[in-house]
């Protein structure tokens, strides 16, 4: 069968730092310019990197929305799943290998909206997840549209005159549903962002990062932010640090103020180690 | 090692099936009246260094089995009516993603929440439409709980061998009869794993067919970076967002059925040969309707039956030439004509059809099906 | 002290310009204002960033690191 599909555009030298974890011969990549999906993908990749682990102990699942594009774009064992079920998904991709970290790399309305029942039971069970929820506050490949992550009376396309219900506190979700690792940072905290990725990869069981981020398209365009640059600066303005706060103080206004931070990093058995109590099994070791 | 005999419910003969094919992780949740099914891999399931995981609802369920198959896990779910509706979504990405994996639906009369209970044949339809968009899809069906242990097991074959989620479909009567089922030890059980490539990560294609048009799978985490998703996709695994490269998918995952169809069709000839009018059934129903052909025959009524045991993909090749032979053909279901509508569109004319419907509930009584033969 | 002998890293900035989609994070991010919009388009029409102060990269790697588009990268030059 004659190959098709995308024409390799040409003089992409692969000597990027992170070309071993990219593939390459689809970049350029199709987030917006000015979108900090990328940035924030990449900074999973270089907390791949960082963890000095075999490149081939980690898959990458995602769901769809922009975010979920990631899957796309990572040389490693990735899944490109249907809206809402990624979690579900690298549940019994993990189940099936336990040794390898699996990551879910999705937006907000993919993992909060249709997926939060999937996302509190994974959590629930502590499964050995590591999940990175984009949090652009909308639904931004379909053209922005109104998410359980909107802010209250922002605008957006099926909100025209402004949200009327307000918001999920992700953070809150996450540690409340069981989460045993749940942080928050915006895309300018890169180098933090990077380190909780990382921080993330190494702790067994359910663990979240939340990443404020922006959609300069739609959600930007509609509620007057600015230029990307300008939408990221200003996040990364009001933000402030807050390590260890209560997850439910954590509040997230992107008008007013950002907490930011390590909210929960707590030791609870995993699935596994639950599941070796009441069926002992010559236990595998766990990446 | 010997073969057993056990006097056991179909549900359970359906979890013993898989357990006997190899599958190793079952995620499901419960639902009247399959729920006997994952209570029993949730029991057997350890004892055999599996996974038994209850999700929070049958979309993770089907989700969950497609994760673990891709991880090299056989891997199965079951539901009923309302679950299987749920399931469509994933089934979907198990055809696009080419995922071996067994999904079984007890049906129960619906629609909606119908008679959790009590048995139907209303889903065969749905198991072959279900799913959006246009694909092929393999679905069989067992009539009683021994047919129940041997179709799973070939349920897994079909799926390992096509590389596509396999449907077995029966009905709340059969999953809750209670019957001898004789349990085959497993070196005298046929058993079909995936195709694995032996190729290098550097010249490997996920979505590159053999001759048989199915592509050889490899196993996650070993280097190979394979990507796979629910968008229309390469040989690369990269989706291509094109009427182009959609042709080349649909035609491969169609064909990659209907060019095997000769393999995967099963289905029991009872006295046709010299019959003058043939019984289609299925499932529970196929019960009775042999009842009544043997009542037609003692009547001197030449009567013959073809059972199916593959539903999807129809046997269509076998009903047009038998439709040269008879009068007419008689399709007992319990549903307002689902098979039937396949048994006309294939007999197109050159025999009569008559569907002998049921709304559910119950099943049918020999003498209802015997009237209808003497008529005709 | 060794204020004498410790050296300010010098790095050298690589560009991957047909990658670039022009938007400035590496520009307005970089401490020492090494880079600068160009006025060429690249294959796409954007305009890529150029380094207009090559001894002014201290290989502190935040363009890299910031860029969406894996389109710049530093690495510690020998000078």
């Amino acid at each position: 069968m004659k190959k098709q599909g995308l024409k390799e555009l040409d003089g992409m030298p692969g000597k990027h730092p992170l070309s071993a974890l990219l593939r390459e011969d689809r970049m350029p990549h199709i987030w917006c310019p000015g979108c900090d999906i990328g940035t924030i993908f990449s900074s999973c990749l270089t907390a791949i990197h960082e963890s000095k682990k075999d490149y081939n102990s980690f898959a990458l699942i995602s769901g769809i929305g922009c975010s979920g594009r990631a899957a796309g774009y990572v040389k490693l064992d990735s899944f490109h799943t249907t809206h809402g079920r990624a979690i579900p998904f690298a549940t019994g991709l993990k189940i099936a290998k336990p040794k390898m970290k699996i990551i879910v790399f999705s937006g907000d309305g993919d993992i909060f909206t249709i997926g939060g029942n999937h996302f509190i039971h994974a959590a629930r069970r502590n499964m050995d997840l590591t999940v990175i929820c984009v949090n652009n506050f909308t639904y931004g490949m379909t053209g922005g549209q109104v998410a359980s992550s909107t802010p209250f009376n922002a605008k957006t396309s099926t909100t025209p005159e402004g949200n009327f219900e307000t918001p999920f506190n992700l953070s809150y979700i996450a540690a409340a549903a069981g989460a045993v690792y749940v942080s928050r940072w915006t895309t300018l905290h890169i180098r933090r962002l990077t380190s909780s990725i990382l921080e993330a990869f190494n702790k067994k069981g359910f663990s979240f990062v939340e990443v404020v981020s922006s959609c300069p398209t739609s959600f930007g365009r509609k509620n007057k932010l600015g230029t990307p640059l300008h939408i990221i600066q200003h996040f990364h303005k009001i933000s402030v640090i807050r390590n260890g706060i209560h997850p439910k103080d954590a509040n997230l206004d992107i008008g007013k103020e950002i907490v930011v931070g390590k909210f929960v990093d707590i030791e609870r058995p995993t699935f596994f180690d639950l599941r070796q109590d009441i069926y002992p099994v010559e236990k595998e070791e766990e990446v | 090692m010997v073969e057993t005999e056990q006097f056991i419910m179909g549900d359970v003969a359906c979890a013993e099936g898989a357990i006997a094919s190899g599958c190793r992780f079952f995620a499901g949740y419960p639902i009247t009246p399959a729920t006997e099914i994952a209570e029993r891999m949730a029991k057997r399931l350890p004892q055999v260094g599996g996974t038994y995981i209850q999700m929070e609802d049958e979309m993770a369920s089907m989700a969950a089995i497609l994760g673990a198959s891709w991880g090299g896990l056989k891997s199965m779910t079951s539901t009923s009516g309302p679950g299987f509706s749920l399931m469509m979504e994933n089934i979907g990405l198990g055809i696009i993603m080419e995922v071996p994996c067994v999904v079984v639906n007890v049906q129960r009369a619906g629609p909606s929440t119908g008679l959790p209970t009590l048995c139907a044949q209303g889903d065969v339809m749905q198991a072959r439409w279900g799913s959006h968009g246009h694909y092929e899809i393999i679905a069989l069906s067992a009539s009683s709980p021994q047919e129940l242990f041997d179709v799973t097991i070939k349920a897994f074959n079909l799926s390992e061998r096509y590389r596509i989620p396999v449907l077995v479909l029966t009905d709340e009567v059969v999953g809750h009869m209670t019957e001898k089922v004789i349990i085959q030890p497993s070196d005298r059980i046929e058993i079909y794993s995936r195709k694995i490539s032996n190729l290098s990560p550097q010249e490997y294609l996920p979505y590159l067919p053999d001759e048989d048009m199915v592509a050889p799978m490899v196993g996650v985490g070993e280097g190979y970076n394979i990507h796979s998703t629910g968008l229309t996709h390469d040989e690369r695994g990269y989706p291509v967002i094109t009427a182009a490269v959609q042709k080349e998918m649909m035609d491969r995952l169609i064909y990659k059925i209907r060019n095997n169809v000769d393999n995967i069709l099963e289905y029991e000839e009872i006295e046709t040969a010299d019959a003058e009018m043939i019984l289609i059934a299925y499932g529970i129903s196929a019960r009775p309707a042999l009842k009544a052909l043997e009542m037609a025959r003692e009547k001197g009524v030449k009567c013959g039956m073809l059972k199916l045991i593959t539903i999807w993909p129809f046997p269509e090749k076998k009903i047009k030439e038998l439709a040269s032979q008879v009068k007419g053909f008689i399709v007992p279901e319990i549903n307002y004509g689902q098979v039937y509508l396949e048994v006309e569109r294939c007999v197109a004319g050159k025999a009569k059809t008559v569907l002998i419907s049921h709304a559910g509930g119950s099943i049918f009584h020999p003498d209802k099906i015997l009237e209808v033969i003497t008529k005709l | 002290m060794d204020y004498e002998e410790a050296k300010i890293p010098l790095g050298r900035v690589t560009i991957i310009e047909d990658r670039c989609k022009g938007c400035a994070f590496c520009v307005e991010y970089c401490p020492n204002d090494v880079l600068e919009l160009s006025k060429n388009f690249n294959k796409k029409g954007y305009h890529p960033p150029y380094v207009q102060k090559p001894e002014g990269c201290v290989n502190c790697g935040f363009c890299e690191v910031i860029c969406p588009e894996f389109a710049i990268y530093v690495e510690e030059s020998d000078q």
